[in-house]
């Protein structure tokens, strides 16, 4: 074989083999697009779940969801950046900083279950959190804190190493150096690396079944340690556990979980482009 | 005269065992222009970092000897690294603009100290810029992008942003590497201007510029002062065998 038709060859495979990952995706997608479109409605969005689940929307799980999801930033954004920054800027390279971040990497890969016991354990039991919107929260942030340091970590170390040198050498502190000189160029990467954290964080079961999750709860929560239904585990509920239940709900419910991980993504995207076009190196 | 800064025995070593800078022991006085020149590894921009401790960056270097700026050890406990490195203060080989605007760059030193006051600041900004010839090539464009300037005006623009933190000592670690001929005579007349008022310390980009700058120097080599003196003893006269060689090209 000569090379070209071995760069032929390889060009070929490596496209097929994207074909393949792609398209079961976008099926996936407009399967649920397809079957689930005709039950949104406003009315679907707002109201609570009637007669057995079989009836009416899907207003308190997905209100659950967008405050869990908010809940889970306000937890892994300053603590995951806090943690990345000092990784980065601050620890240096030594053997103890090298098991912290193996230890990361792999809290990254430790199944979601795990941390809603973690979370039962910690939370709702030993701080007497109870089954409750902080609980839930907590466990739900911890879980998506790996993500967000070492995406904040490898953006604070893809700002080039000369701007905190100059920086340095103009008389400034290190802090000023990260606060006006790292940060603000690590800031996309961040974004990115939250928004993904998030988006993984919005769709989880496992981590609110023990935490927070309300199998039916129509009325809406009054404080941060009441329960109350979420999206993830209501979908689990009505297509597992509700004999008799309309796919249309299902199908309905499937789709808007998947808008509000999809939503977040394009709001990050252009976010992101418009911070990176400002960027001159 | 006393000299600003002494170096006594000076010893540094990386990290990885690197011996880079050996036993160097050198004067420098107020506002002459001294420069230090050697092959490649020779520890001339080792020296250069020490001086304002940009070399605390390497982490797991050893260093042993003295370095007195102003008759106080820079090493001392205790002493303001901050302030020093606005004393002593550094422009790099490849020209080392910050994102932001021309003025940004030029303030952002001042601000990081707590400069508040803008008449101040624009004061500096037009000062430090006709100090380094730059002045009248940006003067109406201050609030644009330092990156859209030429790699000419980027060097001279990171000069003047050294001496707007008005400096006793500016250490220029070869500006001139990345530069055409004719930047290269800009920076180098700007610094006939500069000594009046500053001490230079530099690592030419060669022999010819060294002689062509210099009032005095120093001939570096694997890490150890062969030689020190005035220009023309050194490019002209060296006592050295090894000077002598790496002067008229015979090696480096």
């Amino acid at each position: 074989m000569t090379r070209q038709q071995s760069h032929k060859l390889a060009k070929m495979l490596i496209t097929v083999i994207s074909a393949l990952v792609v398209v079961p995706i976008v099926f996936v997608i407009l399967f649920v697009f397809y079957h689930g479109v005709s039950a949104l409605s406003w009315e679907f969005l707002t109201a609570p779940p009637t007669n057995g689940m079989t009836e009416g929307g899907i207003g308190p799980a997905l209100l659950g969801t967008v405050i869990l999801t908010f809940l889970t930033a306000i937890v892994a954004m300053p603590f995951g950046v806090a943690a990345a920054i000092y990784l980065a800027e601050y620890a240096g390279d030594n053997r103890l900083t090298r098991w912290v971040r193996l230890a990361i990497v792999n809290l990254a890969g430790i199944p979601s279950v795990v941390y809603g016991l973690f979370g039962l354990g910690v939370f709702v039991l030993f701080f007497g959190f109870g089954t409750s919107i902080i609980a839930g929260g907590l466990t739900l942030g911890i879980m998506t804190l790996p993500v967000v340091i070492s995406t904040s970590e490898e953006a604070i170390l893809s700002v080039p190493q000369h701007f905190r040198t100059v920086s340095l050498s103009l008389g400034a502190t290190q802090w000023q150096t990260i606060r006006h000189q790292v940060l603000p160029h690590a800031l996309p990467g961040i974004l990115t690396g939250v928004i993904l954290g998030l988006g993984r964080a919005a769709g989880e079961t496992a981590p609110i079944l023990f935490t927070v999750a309300a199998f039916y709860l129509p009325e809406l929560p009054k404080s941060i340690f009441d329960q109350t239904m979420a999206l993830p585990y209501h979908l689990y509920v009505i297509a597992t556990q509700v004999p008799g239940m309309p796919l249309e709900i299902q199908y309905g419910t499937a789709l808007v979980l998947l808008l509000i991980v999809l939503s977040l993504t394009l709001v990050a995207t252009p976010v992101r482009t418009s911070m990176r076009r400002r960027r001159e190196w | 005269m006393n000299p600003i800064i002494s170096i006594e025995n000076l010893f540094f070593t990386y990290a990885d065992g690197t011996e880079a800078l050996r036993d160097v022991t050198l004067e420098i006085f107020p506002n002459e222009v001294f420069v230090l020149f050697g092959p490649s590894r020779a520890g001339k921009s080792t020296l250069l970092r020490l001086l304002n401790r940009l070399s605390d960056l390497n982490e797991g270097s050893r260093h042993q000897g003295s370095i007195r700026f102003n008759d106080r050890s820079i090493f001392e406990r205790g002493i303001d690294v901050i302030d020093l490195r606005r004393r002593i203060s550094m422009v790099f080989a490849i020209p080392t603009p910050l994102p932001g605007s021309i003025r940004d760059n030029l303030t952002y030193g001042l601000k990081m100290a707590g400069v508040r006051d803008a008449s101040i600041l624009d004061e500096r900004v037009e000062r430090s810029l006709q100090q380094a010839a730059l002045w009248d090539e940006v003067k109406d464009r201050l609030d644009t992008s330092a990156f859209a300037l030429s790699g000419g005006q980027k060097q001279r623009l990171c000069i003047a942003r050294s001496l707007a933190l008005e400096p006793d000592v500016v250490v220029l670690d070869n500006p001139t590497s990345g530069l055409d001929p004719l930047s290269t005579a800009t920076v180098e007349e700007s610094l006939y201007e500069l000594k009046k008022q500053y001490t230079i310390i530099m690592v030419p980009h060669s022999v010819q510029q060294g002689a062509r700058v210099a009032d005095r120097a120093a001939f570096l080599l694997d890490g150890e002062v062969v030689e020190v003196g005035s220009v023309s003893q050194l490019f002209v006269r060296p006592q050295d065998q090894r000077t002598e060689d790496y002067v008229t090209g015979r090696f480096g």
